[in-house]
């Protein structure tokens, strides 16, 4: 497998101009003739379609959900970075660019992340343009809030909500360009295969879901938006029906899937309290502004308040264990996500955790509301406290949340150039569906930045260097023998699964398999435990292929069949993410090896052996993946041990 | 304090757009407080599964409360009997042992029942596309901060923006009116500048599709107001009729 990364020459702030000044276009005229395919409707997958078609392309956008406005981008909390440096606290691209890169712990391509930082500014004034009501201080002009891993206030929010406003104005555009008839939408309509004819992707193999009719799309390229794979784990702040299938038809077909083992644990989500819990519920990272983490300093008192006791309000300052603050000092609760999270559990496994699993650590807004009043904690975090309170039954104002991290988004996916092309010519990935930003681990508030940055700002341009070439490509008829044969291909799928006929839900194996990865590939993870994973999840997909029921039919609306095509495509993801882990002999981001840590029990990267994007390439239904390796090279900035003290 | 429940539902279930459908009674035991009303069916689907029964088929996604994916009315109220949130986000503490609890899909013309309790809400996609949009394409926009809004107006758009699109407003209104729906995106850009300048041809034109998609005309009864998980005010419907009524003078 080739992994020509493309990136432009000269210095790394100028990549990103030269590389526009150069590239080919493509006029209006020939847009019009020109299909592209978008699989997802989020912040990338919509801004893309929205962007192409007021570009003059002829755009087919796909999603599962009844309306585009409801992917799950919809969901992000806390905000969307931008160096603007309005609050003139010494921010620049420069520093965003280079806290992306450290909080990626090195594992991100530079050129990636500097266009990132680049485009960032245009984001907040396309979305101020759109209408999306961002916060404003009194004097009218836009607020600012901080998140973990920067010492600047870059982050631009709309209440708790921000996603949903930048989501909703994505989908407003995207609407627009339906109106004017260059976007067509196909909604409940999940993407099952994609098809490739001399070696370019042309087109995709949908299903129905009303309908449960298989039909047949072409396109000149084809763009992939679809998210993440957290829901490997079942358990996670994804939505129910988010899933990684798209990632895995195409690794199938030849694209390569890079650092899958690099998934983000977030660290303030509510806690588990059930067997027959669905999900787990986020609790934002804005949070940790005006909210102090502790665990009590005594194991009498972890008992008493387990026991019911003692309430978390009657512990005095000095018996609690504000341990972010006493660990990093620099940069207290806001640290990284994945520091945060590993500290949490340090904290529990060490036997000083609240709640009635001991699986839980205070989020206290005590001090803060003190400071500043309850109006105006009620005003930066009302609808989250709301969200707490109905879910969790107590009162945030007066008692102190109960959190714990929880898988929530995965910087891993589908190996990308720098023109977010995979090594599929023809296709592309975009935001949290590619891999190419976040390195190890994602800061707070940039996947907003980087889903609407690819989408918006980058494919727009990148696209059009490929499609250049394609316009002397008349339309391609879906009679074709590809076509046919991926068509084939899924209805046999979907009969295998129809006929195995067992007894077991597909809720009940994806649970199993969320046990296995939350155990073995979770938030620490060593040699024997992910060889164990690796044979439990093979054992899994035997109980999968011999034991499944899917009741009903497939010829018509059937959730069942839906998702366990979902869970068949997780089964081959966790087996991925586990091999990859056990390759990546350090440890780094999100990825804690317990082999590789140091004295203090931070993350000990070896950056020696594995500074390299590793990029797994399918050899065929159950035969090891084959690895191939993009080195990282690190010109611009100085790559240094993460040090947040 | 975690305790259980024993419940009788009624839920309903229609196979397709086209069958007739009707209610189905079932007992569900010892479901957690702690667990939320969509939780609770997900336990009523397990238990169908393994009789062999095709399981209750339901819209979800987020699962906390902002996708707008959820429906549901439930004896008798869009989202449920708690205030202020969608289904997903009702617990099961809301109900009590031994309860018969109705459940049945949006009621509205606009909105057919494509199986069981899943209905089709692409009108409101419709609505959206006639106008709820600001007429701008990606690139060649001012600064952020170019023009200034005062936090006031800024807020009031915010909470117009919060609407989900969930239709709860119009399985509510006894005229299945989607007035709610149609004022907060009006009011959220004719309150900023950015949205100003075709506020009056964007309310016309989605006043117009709503009427065309078969909504019912709104007779300010405010049971929209009541039932919108997002506190949705009704004072977005009087501003969308100033807009609506400025823009048929000019005419």
């Amino acid at each position: 497998m080739k992994l020509d990364s493309k990136i432009p020459q000269g210095a790394v702030a100028q990549k990103w101009t030269n590389y526009k000044n150069n590239q080919k276009l493509v006029n209006p005229a020939n847009k019009r003739k020109l299909d592209v395919i978008v699989v997802g409707t989020g912040l990338a997958g919509g801004a893309a379609a929205a962007s192409l078609g007021e570009l003059g392309f002829n755009v087919k956008n796909f999603c599962i959900q009844d309306s585009p406005r409801r992917a799950h981008s919809i969901a992000a909390q806390g905000g969307v970075n931008a160096a603007k440096n309005y609050p003139n606290d010494g921010d620049s691209v420069y520093r965003l660019f280079y806290d992306t890169i450290k909080g990626g712990d090195y594992r991100a391509r530079e050129a990636n992340v500097h266009r990132l930082a680049e485009v960032s500014n245009s984001i907040i004034d396309q979305c101020v343009a759109q209408g999306v009501p961002f916060a404003r201080e009194y004097g009218g002009l836009l607020d600012n809030r901080s998140f973990g891993g920067a010492q600047v206030s870059r982050t631009f929010y709309a209440k708790g909500q921000t996603g949903q406003q930048l989501l909703l104005g994505a989908y407003s555009a995207l609407m627009r360009q339906v109106n004017a008839g260059s976007v067509t939408m196909y909604t409940r309509t999940e993407m099952i295969d994609l098809v490739v004819i001399d070696g370019k992707a042309r087109g995709i193999i949908v299903r129905d879901l009303v309908s449960g009719k298989i039909e047949r799309h072409f396109g000149h390229a084809v763009v992939i938006a679809t998210g993440g794979y957290g829901n490997a784990f079942f358990l996670s702040t994804n939505a129910m029906a988010s899933n990684g299938s798209v990632a895995m038809q195409v690794y199938k077909k030849g694209a390569a899937m890079a650092n899958p083992c690099f998934a983000q644990i977030h660290p303030t989500c509510i806690p588990v309290h059930g067997e027959f819990q669905s999900k787990l519920t986020l609790m934002s990272e804005s949070l940790r502004n005006d909210g102090r983490i502790w665990v009590p300093k005594k194991k009498e008192d972890v008992e008493a308040i387990r026991a019911g006791k003692k309430k978390p309000t009657d512990l005095s300052e000095d018996e609690r264990d504000y341990y972010l603050e006493r660990r990093y000092p620099a940069f207290g609760n806001l640290v990284p996500r994945d520091v945060a999270s590993r500290a949490a559990k340090e904290r529990c496994d060490a036997g000083f955790g609240v709640g009635a699993t001991g699986l839980a650590v205070y989020l206290d807004f005590k001090t803060a509301i003190e400071r500043l009043g309850k109006d105006a904690i009620e005003a930066r975090y009302g609808n989250l406290f709301q969200m707490y309170e109905k879910i969790v039954d107590d009162n945030p104002y007066e008692t102190p949340m109960m959190i714990y991290p929880a898988i929530h988004y995965t910087m891993g996916g589908v190996w990308v150039d720098y023109e977010l092309q995979t090594t599929i010519p023809g296709l592309f990935a975009a935001g949290e569906a590619n891999f190419s930003d976040h390195g190890a681990n994602r800061l707070g508030a940039s996947a907003l930045m980087q889903g609407l940055a690819d989408g918006y700002f980058v494919l727009p341009y990148t696209i059009q260097n490929y499609l250049a070439d394609e316009i002397h490509t008349p339309r391609m008829s879906t009679d074709l023998p590809e076509f046919e044969e991926a068509e084939k291909g899924v209805q046999a799928r979907i009969d295998r699964l129809m006929s195995i006929q067992g007894k077991k839900s597909v809720d009940t194996l994806h649970k199993e398999l969320g046990h296995i990865m939350w155990e073995y590939v979770g938030m620490a993870r060593n040699e024997a435990g992910l060889k164990k994973a690796i044979k439990l999840i093979a054992e899994l997909k035997k109980e999968f292929y011999s034991n499944l029921f899917i009741p009903g039919d497939k010829e018509t609306m059937n959730i069942e069949l839906e998702k366990a095509i979902r869970l068949e495509d997780f089964l081959i993801t966790g087996d991925l993410m586990a091999r990859d882990a056990l390759n990546r002999e350090e440890s780094c981001g999100g990825h804690f090896r317990e082999e590789y840590q140091t004295e203090e029990g931070e993350a000990l990267r070896q950056d020696d052996k594995f500074m390299y994007a590793a990029c797994w390439e399918y050899m065929g239904e159950d035969k090891e993946p084959k690895l191939n390796k993009e080195p990282l090279v690190y010109e611009e900035t100085e790559v240094k041990t993460r040090n947040y003290k | 304090m975690e305790k259980t429940i024993n419940l009788t539902l009624k839920v309903w279930r229609q196979k397709d757009a086209k069958a007739k459908g009707g209610f189905e009674t079932y007992k569900v035991n010892n479901i957690s407080t702690d667990s939320s009303f969509l939780e609770m069916l997900d336990v009523l689907n397990e238990q169908l599964i393994s009789e062999g029964q095709e399981p209750v088929a339901f819209d979800h996604d987020c699962r906390e409360g902002i996708c707008g994916m959820c429906s549901l009315y439930i004896n008798g109220h869009p989202h449920g009997p708690d205030d202020d949130i969608t289904t997903c986000q009702l617990h099961m503490r809301k109900f009590k042992d031994g309860e018969t609890v109705t459940i049945e899909p949006w009621r509205s013309a606009a909105f057919p029942v494509i199986k069981d309790l899943i209905v089709n809400r692409h009108a409101f996609d419709e609505i959206m596309a006639a106008g709820g949009y600001v007429s701008v394409s990606t690139g060649g926009v001012p600064d952020a901060n170019a023009i200034p809004i005062p936090k006031p107006i800024a807020d009031e758009a915010m909470d117009a923006a919060s609407c989900i699109g969930c239709g709860a407003c119009v399985a509510a209104c006894k005229n299945g009116s989607a007035m709610l729906f149609v004022s907060a995106k009006v009011s959220q850009l004719a309150l900023l500048p950015q949205g100003k300048a075709e506020a009056s041809r964007r309310a016309k034109a989605m006043v117009a599709k709503m009427d065309e998609l078969g909504f019912g005309a709104c007779t300010n009864t405010g049971a929209c107001e009541i039932e919108c998980p997002k506190g949705i005010s009704i004072a977005n419907i009087a501003r969308l009729n100033r807009e609506f009524l400025s823009a048929k003078l000019k005419d």
